[in-house]
């Protein structure tokens, strides 16, 4: 099933399956953001934004607008 | 004289590279600016084994070495260029042993441009705790280095580090991946253009937008000008880049580390779970400001009190001591009240330095900055904004810089004209000596009165700035991308060598900085004070004595009429008289104008400028802060300094923009000098209105 990370509710885990180059920032694709890496929610701001995540053992907070275009995997 | 190697220390941010540093140079260490930027360079000697030293350079943290703000730039220009007097004879990475994988990406960066490259693993101290074992002599030989494990924390493995620096030469320039296997017929293409060069050094002149110094200017302009591809296929190969090198990095570490997450304790998301909370987490960060206040307040005031009384003795004790005349004069009623005037806000400003790096230092910061986020963003600022604002409440300068983490333009420009308004501390004496004389020393649930009122102030300022913000959101017509990543990086108890020193550096900053412009303009303002042109100021004492000579005075009265008398006709009288219309309606006297006059340069002067007014003249012990409150209203009777007068001076220092050194660090940051003009012109022009409006209601 292929989401975008927006989605993602708190506690669930997923893979990343493409990210789009030009809306995101190469400071992003460095810190791990990268097709195949796991991301799990930790944690939601309140109003639900930004996103407090764990991609790939790295702990960072995007916002939802950035986290719509990349696309996930969920697992089940 | 043994040669002395250069080593530049990088590191991603939460690595502790800086608690590195500190380790190798203690004291040695010291503070500048690189040239032309106002970019922090943090520099210090280490002494090596066998007589040997070190120069360490402390660059600014990075994630990788495609830059993206000027400080990053720093590092990559220093990498690039050979004939740079700081160019490393070896690069240590320091890297956090729970964030391997990501550290080693620059890491790997960097060992493909042949600098000889040691590897710092840091936090060893917490591998037990987070179930991690390495395999040592694997990585070193995976990644054709020398590896030292340690811990700041814990005094480890600093021996051997400063073992392999000594011994840089043995260490392997071997590369990690060939640029080529990246995208072949690209970079085959640009070795033929380009034969005689390092294939990772051309694609990084390629793709960074940075400055590279004079050397090689000619061939590195014909590099970036090798423009085969568009700026979207660049960021495709840069992508592609970046997954390679994870790609090596993950086959690294799959046989290098092992994580046995069953030993793993989670600190992290406990605390977590409260700090982010959408009540606890806000309602905690409240009490945090709070106490930091309510600190700020009691713990200094008894240093604050000794200060005082100190500088007040020695200034009379000089004027008994030294033989009478201009030079006495000079030392103890310009000198010594002026440095006074600086040394009074150590203790304030050094317990400011010590909360905001304790918050920086634990890690609770990022918290606020994921917690405030979506809150600011309703004003056009961003959930880093928070940041500056905080430090703005020490000092507006470095908080100015510190926007620069800042992605989206117009989200940091709001963010550099509204942080003048959170209350830096050279506000602080000027509301703390007003609030002193205007408010009574009363408590009201356990907190004074006084502390209340300096609490309500800071509030004022966020509250002016976040308003500020909200119109300038409206009407500034920029667009911009709004990015935003915030690493969220572990909690960790704040080592006290960093604190200290960090404290320590910012105090001497700023007794040093601010100091220096204080002092000159307390010896200026006592010239001022002390001379006058004409006969009423030449002639004053023949003058006083005729006007009184049917009254029976006594030498004490004469005499101090006398000196207000020439006071009133001197240069700096005559300067407050002139201005007197303008602030009379505010509730001011000529004295406390000359004190605003002086104060547009540095707010901090205003009570050093009232100090040495008032002590002009006055021989008795008494303080600053007694001598204004028996100032009298020439006008309206009663002590100048009363509710409505004090309250209209504290919203004028609230809002006026008197910080010369401000509005140059806007006009670098924001390269233009129509920023800084609209910012001293609206924020006191709104300035000089409230505190009109204030006085005209409470008088």
């Amino acid at each position: 099933m292929q989401n975008t990370l927006a989605e993602l509710k708190r506690g669930e885990r997923a893979t990343i399956v493409d990210v789009s180059s030009i809306h995101i920032p190469l400071k992003l694709l460095e810190m791990g953001c990268l097709p195949g890496n796991l991301v799990e929610l930790v944690q939601l701001a309140p109003f639900q934004d930004p996103m407090y995540l764990n991609i790939n053992g790295t702990h960072l907070a995007i916002r939802k607008e950035t986290a719509s275009h990349i696309i996930i995997e969920k697992e089940l | 004289m043994s040669k002395q190697i250069n080593v530049a220390l990088i590191g991603n941010p939460n690595t502790g590279k800086t608690s590195v540093f500190n380790a190798l140079t203690g004291l040695n260490q010291k503070v500048g600016n690189y040239p032309g930027i106002t970019v922090e360079k943090k520099e210090g000697i280490c002494k090596l084994p066998r007589g040997v030293k070190a120069h360490i350079i402390d660059l600014p943290g990075t994630y990788s070495l495609n830059a993206s703000s000027l400080d990053e730039n720093v590092v990559i220009e220093l990498l690039l260029n050979k004939n740079d007097k700081d160019f490393p004879d070896i690069a240590v990475v320091v890297t956090d042993v729970e964030n391997l994988k990501r550290n080693l990406l620059l890491f790997t960066q960097i060992k493909d441009l042949e600098i000889p490259t040691l590897l710092v693993i840091n936090m060893a101290d917490r591998m037990r705790y987070k179930g991690i074992s390495l395999d040592i002599d694997y990585l070193e030989a995976q990644l054709q280095t020398k590896i030292a494990l340690i811990s700041t924390r814990k005094k480890e493995g600093i021996d051997n580090l400063k073992h392999l620096i000594a011994n840089y030469k043995e260490v392997s320039v071997t590369p990690c991946i060939k640029a080529s296997d990246i995208d072949k017929e690209y970079f085959e293409n640009l070795q033929k253009a380009f034969p005689n060069q390092l294939l990772y050094k051309l694609w990084l002149v390629i793709t960074q937008d940075v400055n590279f110094g004079k050397t090689d200017r000619k061939e590195i302009d014909a590099v970036a000008n090798f423009k085969t591809k568009s700026k979207a296929d660049l960021k495709r190969l840069q992508q592609k880049e970046t997954i390679k090198r994870y790609q090596f990095i993950n086959n690294v570490l799959r046989e290098g580390q092992t994580i046995d997450v069953s030993q793993a304790k989670d600190l992290r998301s406990k605390l977590d779970r409260i700090l982010t909370h959408k009540v606890w987490g806000y309602a905690i960060f409240f009490v945090i400001l709070l106490t930091i206040f309510q600190a700020i307040y009691d713990w200094s005031s008894v240093p604050m009190d000794f200060i005082d009384s100190t500088f007040a003795f020695l200034s009379e004790w000089t004027k008994n001591q030294l033989p009478q005349g201009a030079f006495t004069n000079l030392l103890a009623e310009g000198i010594i009240p002026g440095l006074g005037g600086i040394v009074i806000f150590i203790p304030q400003i050094a317990f400011l330095f010590l909360f905001i790096s304790v918050l920086e230092e634990s890690g609770y910061m990022s918290r606020v900055v994921f917690l405030m986020d979506r809150v600011m963003r309703r004003f056009g600022l961003s959930g880093k904004s928070v940041v500056p604002l905080i430090s703005g409440t020490a000092c507006a300068i470095p908080a100015i810089m510190a926007t620069r983490n800042i992605e989206s333009w117009k989200e940091r420009l709001i963010t550099i004209l509204v942080t003048p308004f959170t209350t830096c501390s050279a506000r602080l004496p000027v509301y703390l000596i007003i609030i002193s004389l205007i408010i009574p020393e009363g408590r009201f649930l356990g907190l004074g009165y006084q502390a209340l009122t300096l609490m309500l102030l800071y509030f004022l300022g966020f509250a002016t700035a976040v308003l500020s913000a909200y119109i300038l959101n409206k009407v500034l017509k920029i667009k911009s991308k709004t990015f935003f990543v915030v690493e969220m990086p572990n909690y960790k108890l704040p080592m006290f060598k960093n604190v200290a020193l960090t404290v320590l550096e910012k105090t001497k900053s700023f007794v040093f900085g601010a100091g220096k412009i204080i002092l000159a303009i307390s010896i200026i303002l006592w010239f001022l004070a002390s001379y006058g042109p004409g006969d009423d100021f030449n002639n004053a004492e023949s003058i006083i004595k005729t006007e009184y000579a049917a009254q029976q005075l006594s030498e004490d009265e004469i005499s101090q009429h006398i000196s207000s008398y020439k006071l009133e006709h001197s240069y700096i009288g005559i300067t407050g008289h002139a201005i007197e219309p303008i602030i009379r309606p505010l509730g001011y006297d000529w004295k406390i104008g000359i004190a605003i006059v002086s104060s547009f340069a540095a707010r901090e002067v205003f009570v050093g400028t009232l100090a040495t007014i008032y002590s002009v003249g006055n021989d008795d012990e008494a303080t600053i802060k007694n001598r204004m409150a028996a100032e009298v209203n020439p006008i309206l009777g009663g002590p100048l300094f009363n509710f409505a007068s004090g309250i209209s001076l504290l919203l004028f220092y609230a809002f006026a923009m008197q910080c010369m050194s401000t509005l140059a660090v806007v006009k670098r940051e924001t390269n233009s000098w129509k920023w800084p003009t609209l910012q001293l012109f609206i924020m006191s022009g709104f300035a000089y209105v409230v505190a009109l409006i204030a006085y005209q209601f409470l008088k």
